[in-house]
């Protein structure tokens, strides 16, 4: 066994199990901190995959970037006083049902799909791609969605802001 | 690194992110299992972009997905702090004002 494919599992085996773990701990926080391994297992798979811009992405954009929003919004929407953060669970048995029926569908397309004996994939380039590839494409041939998607940004983190923001005039400026 | 099986964990991913959604009364644990929906769609895409190293379309629309990800929980931690200190809870259940 090559040591790309040991390194490959482990980091499918820590991305499934804090999964898991996400769907099994009633605790919030703990929740947080598990997605938190989970991304770092997915950027992990990502770099194996030759995606090494979208892995550094994945860690700053969520490990640094969203994370920290959950965790801050955890701390402000529950009463410190408890001991523990934790979230009741309902509709146990129709949403394990639902969910197990749609992994029983999606694994038996994917199974009759049978993606990697296609013409397309076997003929396709193995060249690997390169940051410096990415970076050409996004500033060339998708530089109009690329100039959409900050403007979406920008909206959406002053939208945040105004949402969120201490207005003390509610009725007044909000025209 | 076979591809049936990166698809297969990502099938895996999104339904615990979906069961998580479903089964959740808190708002915040909701926002987890959403962003564990939107990784799992992220995963297949850059699965894919392997084998079209040339024109890597695949992670481009990842990059856009995760940027999307990142203004819809700002966002949504916004409404949701908002919502709390209206309703003194996050409990999805109670907030149902609207309710006939």
């Amino acid at each position: 066994m090559p040591i790309e494919n040991i390194i490959f599992y482990a980091f499918l085996g820590l991305t499934g199990l804090s999964a898991l773990f996400i769907l099994l701990s009633k605790n919030i926080l703990y929740s947080a901190f598990a997605l938190i391994a989970t991304f770092i297992g997915m950027a992990g798979i990502f770099v194996l995959l030759g995606a090494e811009f979208v892995a550094i992405t994945q860690i700053l954009v969520y490990v640094g970037g969203i994370l920290i929003l959950m965790v801050f919004g955890i701390m402000l929407t529950n009463r410190l006083s408890q001991a523990k953060v934790e979230t009741e669970v309902y509709n146990k048995f129709f949403g394990i049902l639902i969910s197990a029926g749609l992994f029983y569908i999606l694994a038996k397309a994917i199974e009759m799909a049978d993606f990697a004996n296609m013409g397309w994939m076997k003929n396709a380039p193995s060249a690997p791609s390169s940051v410096q590839d990415l970076g050409m494409k996004i500033m060339t041939d998708y530089v109009l969605v690329f100039e959409v998607i900050g403007i979406l940004l920008l909206l959406a983190l002053i939208g945040a802001v105004r949402i969120a923001g201490n207005t003390r005039e509610e009725g007044t400026d909000a025209a | 690194m076979p591809l049936n099986t990166i698809l297969l964990l990502g099938a895996a991913l999104f339904c615990i992110g979906l069961a998580v959604v479903v089964t959740r009364k808190n708002a915040i644990a909701v926002l987890i299992g959403i962003e564990l929906m939107l990784n799992a769609a992220n995963l297949n895409l850059v699965a894919f972009s392997r084998f079209d190293a040339v024109e890597l379309q695949g992670q481009i629309f990842a990059l856009f997905v995760i940027t999307v990800a990142a203004a819809e929980a700002a966002v949504a931690l916004a409404i949701v702090i908002k919502v709390y200190q209206h309703f003194q809870t996050a409990n999805l259940d109670k907030i149902n004002e609207l309710k006939g």
